[in-house]
């Protein structure tokens, strides 16, 4: 069949749909894989609402990462081999832990109670491993896969970063879906995992400019620098305005509780708009754009409808199920 | 062979991640039916005992759809990580098909699945029953554009090869390509019957222990009627998907026969140890002139014989023996579920023999072994070629090395292992507790449907 758009715009509209996909994982599944880590701080009652906290979004949230590296997959072949093969090893680790990760959930709750103990370490476990996999993908993705020492040990920096990140995003998730004891020491958890947040994204920040000069003159050249510095303003903005809010006593009646779930999804968005603004129009730093890596647009234009239709569904039902969970969480019965 | 053949040890991983994956859509497709049926039985008889059977196996349901959507992410991976080549010689055509499967079963996953496990109670009853039809309908939809991807990588058509890069000229011929309709009926079918043993051998399992209640003798019942009508059926959509390949793929055939001289009278072997470097066949027991009846439907058909594709031809033992399995496991299942439904027609369920039953219980998982044996006929049978004729496995496989895949391969291996056996431990669990069992946890939410601080959007609705 014909294309029914001009050719040169299905790569690009299928790298923001590929983006928007990636983002919204990292945020979504971001604050699950972080409540998984924080389980381990917590026992019995509280760590099964923890749990619970989670238990109605997970698996919607875990969706957007097949979603991604499927259009990767579909829309970009090329680049999603040399990709994955580059990352081989994270990869497979990541998706073991994925799978221990999402299967616990099921077992946790349909396994004998004397053996709850060992899927509740599963689910810690795989929590972790995927947040250090995906950060130190996001390393390696960014210095274009260099294998060099000083490389290995910065990918490992970022492995910790997003771990950060995640622990960072899971606890503001605790901040506005608990209560009492519990969200007072998710406000402290906060309040460590922001600063290393922080540190993780003004080094990855620093380190993507350095080594492409490409992507230093796509930063650092008049006019677009003034365009662009509202970006790194606005995270410090955020960053030292989060840090004073979560120093004061929470509010009466729980008002506001949802400002640092928010705030930290408004972070992860910027940090994210500023890698896509260093990288694009490569897939591979300088090495492999969206216009070679994309399958053919006959073949664009087919997913695309099925892409179109399916897309805001998804997203419709991600809003809904949020807005329909909204409010504090509790012990899940089914009865 | 080198035992640390990186594109051997690519192969090997392949298998096993969508060996393990596959397990799950089989049950999955045709528990759809199976519980879609339940319910219809309820709403036509009002009898309680069919909505119980419907409570046991949606769970089980549940669990084997997360089950599949855990292992089916590893699948959109291991295309990359394993062979790069694929997508970027034939992406154009395996995209689309790829990525209608993939929306297929997120907008199954997201809308319906939510209703179908926890709306008994909160919808009306026609809305769950709907449901259950939809969830059912998107399963085999999944099912389809996967088998439709897999057979046009087995006889593919409809395309171009333009700067060595496969384009879609056809979509009509590559969805209807000429193997699609005999391996989706076989598929299905194979599903089919997997769940029909499966409920069959659960149900037994527990009507042996205690009797189990009116749920489970009218599973055990439903389970081998099922069994038994849909086996001969499968046998005959079985005999011509050989037929098709022997037109389009007769290597594949060939090997399958382990007929080494193209000859008519060719003898339907029974058993024989292949010889792959003497090219023969040793210890051979054989029925003269049996596949060329079978294959030629007379004596003097001439049957082609491997060693007009020398080279050219998959392994033969592997598909030899594979072939026997599913062929074995197929007969079994014809006599067990021919015997049991004549039992239970005569006498009823309650005078079924013990021992059959015991015999059921042990084909619990036949399903899964006869599944399993012939995707590696199938799957095997298309090597050397990843895409017959037009991409080789060989040149398909990515740079990485043989202890990266080996290691990641060993712990894949070591969790498949663990998972398996916790599923059926769980499988058990529930089958014990009946419509006792925990009730599943939502795997998406649903307006007023889960437990939480939403109200019931359906709040005075009559189940």
């Amino acid at each position: 069949m014909t294309p029914f758009i001009d050719p040169w715009w299905l790569p690009v509209i299928f790298a923001g749909l590929m983006g928007l996909s990636i983002l919204l994982y990292v945020i979504l599944d971001g604050y699950d894989l972080g409540v998984g880590m924080l389980t381990r701080l917590e026992k019995d009652e509280n760590r099964d609402l923890m749990v619970a906290s989670i238990g109605p979004f997970w698996d919607a949230n875990e969706t957007w990462l097949v979603l991604g590296i499927g259009l990767l997959l579909v829309a970009f072949p090329v680049a999603h081999g040399l990709i994955l093969t580059q990352l081989y090893l994270p990869v497979a680790l990541m998706l073991v832990a994925l799978i221990l990760r999402g299967v616990s959930f099921e077992f946790r709750a349909k396994a004998p109670p004397e053996q709850k103990h060992r899927w509740d370490a599963a689910f810690f476990t795989g929590s972790l491993i995927t947040a250090l996999c995906q950060g130190y993908m996001l390393g390696a993705y960014v210095l274009g896969f260099d294998q060099s020492f000083t490389s290995v040990l910065f990918c490992l920096l970022a492995a910790l970063g997003l771990v950060a990140g995640y622990l960072f995003v899971g606890a503001c998730w605790l901040v506005y879906k608990v209560e009492g004891e519990l969200q007072k020491r998710a406000v402290r958890w906060a309040e460590w995992t922001l600063w290393a947040t922080a540190l993780a994204m003004a080094i990855i920040s620093v380190a993507t400019p350095l080594l492409s000069e490409r992507i230093f003159e796509r930063w650092f050249r008049l006019p677009e620098i003034i365009a662009l510095l509202p970006i790194p303003i606005a995270s410090a903005t955020l960053f030292v305005g989060l840090a004073i809010f979560l120093r004061r006593p929470l509010r009466e009646k729980d008002a506001l509780s949802w400002v640092p779930l928010a705030t930290a999804g408004i972070l992860f968005a910027l940090g994210f708009v500023g890698i896509a603004y260093s990288f694009y129009p490569y897939l591979i730093a300088d090495r492999l754009d969206i216009w070679q890596a994309a399958a053919s647009p006959e073949s664009l234009s087919i997913i695309l409808i099925g892409a179109l239709f399916v897309l805001p569904v998804i997203l419709g039902y991600s809003v809904l199920a949020h807005w329909i969970f909204r409010g504090k969480a509790t012990h899940l019965s089914y009865e | 062979m080198d035992a640390l053949d990186p594109l051997i040890l690519a192969r090997i991983q392949f298998a096993a991640n969508i060996s393990f994956h596959i397990l799950f859509p089989t049950i999955t497709i045709a528990l759809g039916w199976a519980l879609l049926g339940f319910k219809l039985a309820y709403n036509r008889t009002g009898d309680v005992a069919w909505m119980d059977a419907y409570r046991l196996w949606v769970k089980v349901f549940a669990l084997s759809f997360a089950m599949g959507v855990v292992s089916g992410i590893t699948m959109s991976f291991q295309f990359g990580t394993n062979w790069p080549g694929y997508m970027e010689k034939v992406g154009n055509v395996a995209g689309p098909l790829l990525a209608y499967e993939v929306l297929t079963a997120f907008f199954l996953e997201a809308v319906f699945l939510g209703i179908m496990l926890f709306g008994f109670s909160r919808v009306p009853n026609w809305v769950h029953t709907l449901a259950t039809c939809l969830v059912a309908g998107g399963t085999t939809l999944s099912a389809f554009w996967i088998i439709v991807l897999n057979s046009w990588m087995q006889t593919p058509t409809g395309y171009e090869i333009r700067d060595g890069v496969v384009h879609a000229t056809d979509w009509w011929a590559i969805v209807f390509n000429p193997s699609m309709p005999y391996r989706l009926t076989h598929m299905l079918l194979a599903s089919a019957l997997t769940v029909a043993f499966l409920i069959a051998g659960m149900s037994a399992w527990r009507w042996l222990k205690d009797g189990g209640g009116e749920g489970v003798r009218r599973t055990l019942k439903a389970a081998v009627y099922a069994a038994a009508l849909l086996i001969p059926v499968q046998i005959f959509v079985g005999d011509m998907h050989g037929l098709n390949t022997l037109e389009h793929q007769p290597q594949k055939v060939a090997a399958m026969e382990a007929n080494w001289e193209t000859q008519p009278h060719t003898p339907l072997i029974l058993f024989a140890i292949p010889d792959e470097k003497a090219r023969t066949n040793h210890l051979e027991v054989a029925v003269p002139s049996g596949a060329s009846l079978i294959l030629k439907h007379e004596a003097a058909g001439v049957v082609p014989g491997l060693n007009d594709y020398q080279g050219n031809h998959p392994p033969v033992t592997p598909l030899f023996w594979g072939f026997r399995i599913m062929v074995g496991i197929g007969a079994l299942m014809l006599a067990v579920s021919w015997y049991a439904a004549w039992h239970i027609r005569r006498r009823g369920v309650d005078q079924l023999p013990r021992w059959l039953a015991r015999i059921l219980v042990a084909m619990t998982f036949a399903g899964w072994a006869a599944t399993l044996a012939g995707w590696y006929v199938t799957e095997i049978g298309r090597q050397p070629w990843l895409v017959t004729g037009v991409l080789r496995t060989a040149d398909a496989v990515g740079p990485v090395g043989s202890t990266m895949v080996a290691s990641s391969l060993t712990l894949y291996l070591a969790v498949y292992v663990v998972l398996l056996a916790a599923y059926i431990a769980v499988l058990y669990r529930l089958a014990r507790l009946g419509k006792a069992a925990p009730e599943a946890k939502p795997m998406f939410p649903l307006p007023g449907v889960a437990a939480g601080p939403a109200e019931p959007l359906e709040e005075g609705a009559k189940p």
